[in-house]
């Protein structure tokens, strides 16, 4: 499917900040916001909500915990009970470190798993950028445009809040 | 906005823009390989062979190969063990403690950092899985179900903690490192000529466009990867040292054995950050990011450090005496005084005197003195390790089996080879990967460069962002931090 966007190029985050905050105000949606770094206070500014991620890490946390107890007790306790050092079968202060290393591997991974995931992010041959300074030192606010877009005024509202650019570019999703 | 306070030093000299924080760290990325890179990585490859030859031998002939003898079961292979983790341990302590502090200066060096910290894991992991004699059947320290009944491993070891410390430490790492390196690649991607550059930095940037909400999502599990990493690299030395301080041999059976352990990684750690960061900085041309204040404050780390260790290596001595365990006593005058009287005051001379000259600022701000005083932690670090393990298994209980050790040709290959190994690994590293968190570089420039890109009056912007045209938007939010305000 392709999508043809309207690109508002920015030099400055600060400048951007305010333009997204003008522009959505003006009442035109944003597709996306493609910045070469992290800007804090922009998932504010664009409504993105906040990410359910520590919620997940918390619960793989848990789940890795329960592993680990559930293996060593049952494997030192039950399956196989020994003794060893005088200490009785489930001995569970020996098992707190592997119960804790356990806990944040899970924790660890699961979220990192799930990150990637979630933002579709996966080894791929060839990555389409909408503009490939965004990677760099530029700041790039995209808005989807179809038949109905006044293109003028569009640019228009870009250029006043400070874009140095305004482009536009098709792209192919698949 | 952050405002910084005139007093602070910057984080990053020379006025830099954002475009040339990507020009500057993708440089060394871009060009062909110079001689100086392929000289150093065919001294890097040799010792490697080093590594490989002693591998061999070690296998092939088994660990007789090794000056183990009938008391010192663990000389030189645990020694280098050591040593290595806990040189591994600085790269997450910058990445993840100084990001939990908010030490902003952490950003230039954490990517170095943490490559080393894989590396020196990697170097690490050869010695336990060798000095099983059998490493093929290394899988047996896990607990899998095996073919003879359900014999499982024992929990109960400090030995099997760290099997699970140390994987669980290295796999987290790589993933902390490989998750900060992805946006960077993606600036590789984006700039590459080539077109095998153009598919191997799009496979390794996994389709990073740097999206508002991807940025989001990634600074949330740094967050949560550097909660979980700072108990996590505490309790990988913790678990080291238990290995030491659960058993019964006097000089091992101490307390004190877990912050002393940590304390000593970190310093350790620090001194090997000090060592690449003064050869990277100096090849890359990287001087106006790893500054002489990250320099400064990487010494003053090491030196704080350096005292821990030093107020552990007394409290040892004063628990020794007060317990009034005649083998304890014994061990450390032995250590002091005895026949290894030469590691035990080498390592008192590295770790604990020459680090103090740390506290003059000459020395703190010198590059040659750095490079000398973080060579010599590295050495004392390394004696340290060596002076508890081998001092107290070659006089145990029964006098009648007191030996000495000396290491064969083939335990010192196997140390200079990984070594080599390390140099190898990090030399294809600071070649084909970005050596400075490009991404994280860039959120530090504006509030702390000099002259950097900030927007100043004659800016043809300037006068938009005061009168914003569309109502309902405050016009009162500063725009950006001047630094003479």
């Amino acid at each position: 499917m392709t999508k043809r966007f309207a690109l508002g190029i920015f030099d400055d985050e600060d400048v951007l900040m305010h333009a997204i905050e003008n522009v959505r105000a003006a009442g035109v949606k944003i597709y996306e916001v493609f910045t070469p770094f992290p800007i804090h206070g922009i998932d504010d500014a664009l409504g993105i909500e906040r990410s359910r991620l520590p919620i997940a890490a918390f619960f793989y946390g848990c789940c890795g915990l329960a592993f680990a107890l559930w293996m060593q007790i049952y494997m030192l306790g039950f399956d196989w009970p020994m003794i060893i050092g005088g200490k009785p079968h489930i001995a569970l202060p020996a098992f707190i470190p592997v119960s804790f290393e356990l806990t944040v591997f899970f924790t660890c991974h699961g979220m990192v798993i799930t990150f990637y995931t979630i933002s579709k992010l996966y080894p791929r041959w060839r990555t389409p950028v909408l503009d490939v300074r965004s990677t760099d030192d530029k700041f790039v606010m995209a808005i989807e445009i179809n038949e109905s877009t006044d293109l003028n005024n569009l640019s228009k509202l870009l250029r006043e809040n400070g874009a140095s650019e305004v482009n536009e570019k098709e792209m192919t999703k698949n | 906005m952050q405002h910084v306070s005139p007093v602070r030093e910057p984080l990053v000299t020379g006025g830099k823009s954002y475009h040339d924080v990507t020009q500057d760290v993708c440089r060394q990325v871009e060009a062909a390989p110079n001689v100086r890179w392929m000289a150093a990585l065919s001294v890097a490859l040799f010792f490697l062979g080093v590594f490989l030859y002693s591998v061999y031998r070690t296998l092939w002939y088994g660990i007789g190969e090794w000056g183990l003898n009938k008391t010192v079961g663990w000389a030189w292979d645990i020694t280098n063990f050591v040593w290595w983790v806990g040189i591994g341990h600085a790269g997450t302590l910058i990445s993840a403690v100084l990001l939990l502090f908010r030490q902003k200066w952490r950003s230039s060096i954490n990517r170095a950092a943490e490559a080393m910290t894989i590396f020196a894991v990697i170097c690490a992991a050869m010695f336990p899985v060798l000095h099983m004699g059998r490493p093929w059947l290394a899988y047996w320290v896990f607990p899998l179900q095996n073919t003879f009944g359900s014999l499982w491993v024992n929990f109960n070891s400090p030995l099997l903690w760290d099997v699970f410390a140390i994987s669980t430490y290295f796999t987290v790492s790589l993933v902390f490192w490989y998750t900060g390196l992805v946006p960077d690649f993606a600036t590789i991607r984006d700039r590459a000529k080539g077109p095998i550059a153009k598919v191997a930095y799009s496979l390794l940037s996994m389709g990073w466009t740097g999206s508002a909400k991807h940025w989001s999502r990634y600074e949330t599990v740094s967050l949560i990867l550097a909660g979980v990493s700072t108990p996590l690299v505490l309790s990988v030395h913790t678990i080291v040292s238990m290995d030491f301080a659960t058993s019964v041999v006097p000089g091992w059976h101490t307390t004190i054995f877990p912050p002393y352990f940590v304390a000593g990684a970190i310093f350790s750690g620090f001194a090997m950050v000090l060592t690449l960061m003064l050869i990277t900085r100096v090849v890359f041309k990287l001087e106006d990011y790893i500054t002489m204040e990250h320099i400064a404050l990487m010494n003053k780390i090491m030196m704080i450090t350096g005292s821990i260790v030093g107020v552990a290596y007394i409290t040892e001595f004063f628990i020794a005496w007060y317990s009034q365990v005649e083998f304890e006593q014994y061990a450390f005058i032995n250590r002091a005084t005895g026949p290894y009287w030469w590691a035990y005051w080498s390592m008192m001379t590295c770790n604990v005197i020459t680090p103090q000259l740390v506290w003059i600022r000459k020395v703190r701000y010198s590059i040659p003195l750095t490079f000398v005083l973080s060579i010599i932690v590295n050495i004392g670090m390394w004696f340290e390790r060596f002076v508890i393990i081998v001092t107290s298994l070659h006089r145990d209980y029964l006098p009648s089996s007191w030996v000495m050790f000396s290491p064969t040709i083939i335990d010192i290959g196997i140390y200079v080879g990984t070594l080599g190994l390390f140099f190898t690994l990090f030399l294809l590293f600071a070649k084909f990967f970005p050596v400075v968190n490009m991404a994280e570089v860039k959120t530090v420039l504006k509030y702390t460069v000099d002259n950097g890109p900030t927007y100043t009056g004659h800016d043809p912007h300037h006068d938009l962002i005061h009168k914003p045209t569309t109502h309902g938007v405050p016009a009162t939010a500063p725009v950006n931090y001047n630094k003479h305000d």
